[in-house]
């Protein structure tokens, strides 16, 4: 008979294999036991902000910067938000500052109700593949940079980690200084985030 | 006609109603072909708690099946055809979540 499909049409027509095999959810790598020197610069980029303003990290050279790539889509970056919000809160004063890089493809009409939602009080920008690439390719989210006042990475966690370990190695670089070359006396101000919402 | 796909162990994926609206669903289409996609249905999902969420979540994980119901396009041509669909799943671990990605399906279909 004319316009049947055919009955050779396997039954199961296909099997995807959907995770990601090798890996590891919860990875951290510290230097913050090391001599500033001894830790990695971390990449300069230039993102635009959610009023459109082009942020670098190097603007905030002579703060303790966590620095902290995640999406709208990622239960666990959710958990950890308002942590980083209350960070900046208590700490902003001290030459502390959080920056969130938002890995979402559909960009701000997702981000910025997000923002509104956790009330979120610290900058976040927008992120690009160049930018994932230059931090080692931020292939889980959340991926989270502790960096020091000298601009260099004194810690990387991927995946969830603890508020206390957070809180335990920012207040470290806090109190450990930089290596005088950037004081935070002399370091640029950051505008003031209003996420334009 | 039936699709079974695997997460690895360790690994869950949003259902197709997920419980957050920020969350991305489990979500097969299909490009018009001879036939056309008229049901899809998604593995029952699962209520799972992990410690990143207060509430459990609505999720799939480990082997599942899609079910698609098809029937001949109007003026569908007798003969050997692919149909192309499209998967898309975003996959998470309890402590961590991978960008949302898309598995293309290849289906040959023999019009009689």
């Amino acid at each position: 008979m004319l316009n049947r499909v055919s009955k050779a049409i396997p039954v199961v027509a296909a099997a995807a294999l959907l995770g990601w095999a090798a890996c590891n959810t919860h990875r951290v790598h510290t230097d913050s036991g090391k001599n500033a020197s001894g830790r990695k610069m971390a990449p300069d980029f230039a993102l635009k902000d959610v009023d459109g303003r082009t942020v670098h990290l190097s603007d905030y050279r002579g703060k303790v910067v966590v620095l902290d790539f995640w999406a709208t889509w990622c239960g666990p970056c959710r958990l950890e938000i308002p942590w980083f919000t209350q960070f900046e809160q208590q700490k902003k004063n001290r030459g502390f500052a959080v920056l969130g890089v938002s890995m979402d493809d559909d960009g701000w009409p997702v981000v910025k109700p997000f923002l509104k939602d956790l009330k979120v009080n610290y900058r976040v920008m927008l992120g690009d593949d160049h930018t994932a690439d230059m931090y080692g390719g931020i292939e889980a989210l959340p991926t989270t940079f502790i960096i020091d006042r000298d601009g260099r990475i004194a810690a990387t966690h991927v995946g969830l980690a603890g508020k206390e370990e957070f809180e335990d190695a920012i207040e470290n670089l806090l109190a450990s200084g930089g290596s005088g070359a950037a004081p935070i006396t002399s370091s640029p101000s950051p505008v003031a985030p209003t996420h334009g919402l | 006609m039936k699709i079974t796909a695997t997460l690895n162990e360790g690994f869950h994926a949003n259902s197709h109603t997920p419980s957050d609206e920020n969350l991305i669903p489990l979500k097969l289409t299909w490009e018009p072909g001879p036939v056309v996609a008229k049901d899809v249905i998604y593995p029952k999902p699962k209520m799972e708690k992990y410690a990143f969420s207060p509430d459990p979540l609505s999720v799939v994980s480990g082997s599942f099946d899609i079910t698609t119901k098809f029937a001949l396009a109007p003026g569908a041509a007798s003969g050997m055809s692919v149909l192309t669909g499209k998967l898309r799943y975003q996959a998470c671990s309890d402590r961590a979540c991978f960008p949302p990605k898309t598995v293309e399906i290849k289906l040959p279909v023999n019009i009689q």
